[in-house]
């Protein structure tokens, strides 16, 4: 009998409750609470993929999510999934997977010829290759890797029949802790515990479906794993968090956690399949244990290698032995305890290689009759598709032998788990006790406890949770109560006693002929590092990019730290002195699902619709979503410029009603009101009189515009400013800014009104009668209440304010009322509007007549643009500070060869313009001498109508240019022409 | 992330604040060279130090505060309005 099979019952399988699952479309039978590796195991399976570039047989080799063969996809309701591990899905009823990366079959994959290439498939083969011609790389190379190229395959996950399209699978929580342990081992458990009991909050999170770490795998810890979960799931300050990985530790106490949820839950929870934790803790403690590592030997990647830690885990759990005659290649005394269960759990043992001369575990082993060959290395191990034998070499008298086996449990050491710790700036120090890197962390971040520290064996590390609990508690001091005393950890308390043991002797690397890997996902070999050092690659992080070892989804937890051993045995450094590359978040991959959470489609961000919206929406509107907001663009369903123009030509001939409530209104008091406004703005306010309105101009310090609108006085310490719509927070924002870095002594308030009050324009030549009928307590003739005057009045009965004031270029009035009232006001204008042919029109249509009117919107006011170069440098006040005034002055800024706002029409009025045409002379080749920011169809003249940014504009009006737009084929012949196209003497806005 | 002391709201995450740059240098006085000005628009240096920062709680008290952040370890020293800094 050879092979992996399930040979007696495990502490996480339900014998009586058989699965039945494919892999490969082969039925197969596994037991509850198996994962899908253990249940192949038990199946006899041991090639489960092919590997990355050499295509070679892989099986498992680890039990956990450091995993970096056994990678499969799986095929349910939702699709198909890729780069699973086998070695931390649960196993399901129906369960359906497949092996990847192999073509046709997982037995014969025709990429395998890679691995007998492999010496001209060197690290960086392909920077090197596909180097020339130039032409072969879209055609020919790049089709070819790409087909060549990953892992898997990703399709289509489509809703099935008869299921909600928007189930949410993911969603994000918040959580809050004074500790937040990682890891619930001896160490963690302990922790816990004494923490819990000291009255903080505790926040214990772990890997696994269930607690306890590696006590779970000595039957001589349960009774006291037992009694401590029971105790701590009477603490209500104690919050255990089963099946969560922490993933990234940002600092500042925060920490991002994956918590996958089980089958039955993700039920109970409406298709919920994850949840990303977000948690802020006072101090975190490591006790997240170590990651048994590799031996770089010819061969370790052979199905049937595999960690000895994992083969107890698969016994104990599984009830699982990973071969029928294992033999063992190790260092270290701790791995010994897989060859003493197996043993007792009648298995054969082909024997123990073990590269030390003595220690106390080997004297152990054989008492219980396992041949134990010390001073010896593993040189060849047999077999292609699975572990057949093994050859033995004596270190002393380097005399080789042949050894039967199907199977070889390797350790080459514990590295203790740094990758978070080093997230939060830990500094790695090197042990040699455990010939590994121990992360160094301030305690005011947090402490690590047990393997995490470099301290092993379960009962010291139950011991050294406990200390570090003590002394985490000591430092938050934070006067809480214990809960229970009783419950306190006492340390003399008997624990199951650590064996004895004898330290580990370094083993990096076994030399001999054939591929000796340190990263299996990537199939990076030891040859692979020399060939980085021989081409100058000398440094960890040059390294593992020109080799990409440690840069799969596995992140090289295996081989890490061997990788780096070889490199320094290649520059003949120690290990210490190399170092290990920086690990950044996430420790492991993270599906992008849970990141978006519940932030998916219609709520990726949120809607705001203005006061009115519900009327635009019966009238018919398109609706364009801009920034938050969703504007009418439109009324009418149909596409195409003719509704916009109709709508146009109606506030041109007649009168038309739009909604400008997206504007942002900032309400400005204090005794020094105005002297700050004549510091935000480029022109002067404080000169402006009660009941009036101007425009003005915000610049950046470095003189260019910020922003515009309109600002009206409605009181001597009160003003109104209006920002663009785009800009409404932003200019708060700076405002609040000025005020309280660069103006505090003054004496000014600032309030966001923007929305608080609805904003209607009444627009056309019709709109002081439509007006007139709805305003009591105002004279609105042109005399009493001119252009730019702004006032109070009762609107349709309702106190609101009036601004004389167009942006279409008509005759025009703004009413202002409370947002909640806007519905009726509206309302009130269109009935009084009925007679006079009333219309409301969109943004389009709004675009449209400003363009022709020559004024600016954030496509001129692109932070580009000075004052001077919109043609606003009359605006610019002459004394006084303001924001932006000296370097107004700078000669760049008024030298000759500025882009200069112009209007631009075309010639041939059939033609039409286009946003972004570069304008050009008629010669070939030339350069570009600005370009279209806005164009529009004109209602006000034949054809269209642009705003164009020209080098020295200015002194073009009447020259000819030709707009040029080469992804559409056109050129176009036009006139330069004033940016004030309609109404250059400003008549129709004072009739 | 950092996590911000607001004197004013408590402890609150980065994302609630807007920053507002260096807090090193006052703006210069009206009468001053266009030099001096230059070099506070432009010439900041990009330190490896503590340094001091505007950070506008926008997402709070909207209140300007001044933090003393060092830009190696993000670690904040001190927190105060800009009124009391």
């Amino acid at each position: 009998m050879r092979g992996p099979a399930r040979i007696c019952a495990g502490s996480d399988t339900a014998t009586a409750q058989p699965l039945q699952f494919r892999f490969d479309r082969r039925a197969m039978q596994g037991l509850a609470g198996d994962t899908l590796a253990s249940a192949l195991l038990a199946n006899g399976v041991r090639v489960i993929a092919r590997s990355f570039k050499y295509h070679r047989p892989r099986g498992v080799l680890t039990a956990g999510a450091e995993e970096p063969c056994a990678l499969v996809d799986v095929i349910g309701a939702a699709g198909r999934e890729p780069n699973q591990l086998a070695t931390t899905i649960a196993l399901q009823e129906g369960l359906i997977a497949e092996s990847q990366n192999r073509w046709p079959s997982l037995k014969f994959d025709v990429l395998a010829i890679n691995d007998w290439l492999g010496r001209f498939l060197p690290a960086g083969f392909y920077y090197k290759t596909f180097m020339a011609p130039g032409w072969a790389w879209e055609r020919i190379y790049e089709p070819l890797i790409r087909r060549a190229a990953g892992f898997g395959r990703v399709e289509a996950i489509a809703p099935a029949q008869g299921t909600h399209a928007d189930t949410v699978h993911a969603e994000t929580v918040h959580d809050h802790a004074d500790v937040l342990v990682i890891g619930a081992g001896a160490a963690g458990l302990a922790a816990a515990r004494s923490l819990g009991s000291a009255g903080l909050r505790v926040l214990l999170v772990d890997q696994q479906r269930a607690l306890g770490g590696g006590t779970r795998l000595d039957p001589r810890w349960q009774s006291w794993r037992d009694s401590i979960c029971a105790t701590l799931q009477r603490f209500a300050n104690v919050h255990c968090l089963p099946a969560t990985t922490v993933v990234g530790a940002y600092g500042y106490g925060v920490f991002a956690a994956l918590q996958e949820l089980a089958a039955d839950e993700s039920v109970a929870f409406a298709g919920l399949r994850e949840r990303l934790r977000v948690i802020r803790a006072r101090r975190v403690l490591f006790a997240n244990g170590a990651i048994e590592r590799l031996i770089a030997f010819p061969g370790n990647d052979r199905p049937g290698v595999v960690q000895a830690g994992a083969a107890l885990m698969y016994l104990r759990r599984y009830g699982v032995a990973v071969g029928r005659r294992p033999a063992w290649f190790l260092n270290n005394d701790e791995a010994y305890d897989s060859a003493l269960a197996l043993r007792a759990a009648g298995i054969e043992c082909a024997g123990i290689i073990d590269a030390r001369v003595e220690s106390l575990a080997a004297d152990r082993a054989r008492a219980a009759g396992i041949e134990v060959h010390a001073g010896a290395v593993v040189d060849a191990v047999h077999g292609r598709r699975g572990v057949s034998g093994l050859r033995l070499r004596d270190l002393q008298s380097g005399r080789q032998r042949k050894l039967d086996a199907d199977s070889l449990l390797v350790s080459g050491g514990h590295s203790p788990s740094t990758a978070l710790a080093c997230q939060l700036g830990a500094s790695l120090q090197w042990q040699d006790s455990i010939a590994g890197f121990v992360a160094k962390l301030a305690p005011e971040s947090g402490r690590l406890a047990g393997a995490a520290r470099g301290v092993f064996g379960m009962a010291a590390a139950a011991r050294d949770g406990a200390e570090a609990a003590r002394l985490i508690t000591a430092q938050l001091n934070a006067g809480t109560q214990p809960v229970d005393r009783a419950l306190d950890y006492d340390p003399d308390s008997p624990l199951p006693p650590d064996p004895e043991v004898t330290g580990i002797t370094a083993l990096w690397e076994v030399s001999g002929r054939g591929k000796a890997f340190v990263d299996l996902q990537n199939d990076v070999t030891a040859a692979d590092v020399r060939l980085a050092v021989r081409e100058g690659y000398e440094h960890v992080e040059h390294m593992k990019r020109y080799t990409t070892h440690g840069m799969g989804a596995d992140q090289g937890r295996t081989g890490g730290l061997v990788g780096s051993a070889v490199l320094a045995a290649a520059l003949g450094l120690q290990v210490q002195a190399v170092g290990q590359a920086k690990p950044r978040p996430y420790a492991q991959p993270v599906p992008l699902a849970a990141l978006a959470g519940g932030e998916t489609g219609a709520h990726f961000k949120p809607k705001r619709r203005l006061p009115l919206h519900d009327w635009h929406e019966a009238a018919g509107a398109s609706f364009v979503s801009l920034g938050l907001w969703l504007r009418p663009l439109v009324y009418a369903r149909q596409g195409g410029w003719d509704p916009v123009l109709v709508e146009a030509r109606h506030v041109r001939g007649a009168v038309g009603i739009t909604d400008v409530s997206t504007l942002g209104k900032i309400d400005v008091q204090g005794a020094d009101a105005a002297q700050f406004l004549d510091y935000i703005y480029a022109n002067t306010f404080s000169t402006l009189p009660v009941g009036r309105a101007r425009y003005g101009i915000m610049l950046r310090e470095d003189a260019m515009l910020l922003d515009d609108g309109t600002t009206s006085r409605l009181g001597p310490q009160h003003f109104l400013v209006t920002t663009t719509t785009a800009n409404a927070a932003s200019i708060l924002e700076h405002m609040e800014f000025q005020l309280q870095a660069h103006r505090r002594q003054l004496d000014v308030h600032l309030t966001d009104v923007s929305d608080h009050w609805a904003q209607i324009a009444v627009a056309g030549p019709r709109a002081r009668a439509v007006v007139s009928a709805v305003v009591s307590g105002l004279d609105l003739t042109n005399t009493a209440f001119p252009f730019m005057a702004a006032g109070s009045a009762q609107i349709a009965g309702i106190p609101g304010r009036i601004f004389r004031i167009s942006f279409s270029g008509e005759l025009a009035f703004e009413l202002a009322v409370p947002a909640h009232q806007a519905t009726a006001v509206w309302l009130a204008l269109l009935e009084a509007g009925k007679a006079h042919g009333i219309r409301p029109y969109g943004l389009d249509a709004l675009n449209t007549l400003r363009i022709e009117k020559g004024h600016v919107t954030g496509a001129e006011l692109n932070g580009n643009t000075s004052a001077d170069d919109l043609g606003l440098q009359r605006l610019l006040k002459l004394n006084g500070d303001f924001i932006g005034r000296a370097l107004t002055q700078r000669p760049g800024l008024t030298a000759a060869g500025r882009l200069q706002l112009v209007g631009v029409r075309p010639i041939d009025s059939s033609r039409r313009l286009r946003n972004g045409a570069q304008l050009v002379t008629a010669g070939e080749r030339s350069m570009s001498l600005g370009y279209l920011t806005s164009a529009t169809p004109a209602v006000a003249f034949e054809g269209w109508a642009g705003l164009a940014l020209l080098t020295d504009g200015r002194r073009c009006f009447g020259e000819r240019l030709y707009a040029s737009s080469p992804v559409h084929d056109e050129f176009t012949e036009v006139a330069i022409v004033t940016p004030h196209m309609y109404d250059p003497e400003n008549q129709r806005v004072r009739a | 992330m950092l996590r911000i002391n607001c004197p004013w709201c408590g402890v609150r995450d980065e994302t609630e604040f807007r920053y507002r740059g260096d807090a090193h240098e006052p703006r210069p006085e009206v009468a001053a060279e266009s030099t001096a000005f230059i070099a506070y628009v432009y010439e900041r240096s990009n330190r490896r130090d503590w340094h001091f920062e505007w950070w506008l709680h926008v997402g709070g008290c909207r209140r300007l505060l001044r933090i003393d952040r060092h830009t190696l370890t993000h670690e904040i020293r001190s927190i105060a309005d800009a009124e009391r800094a």
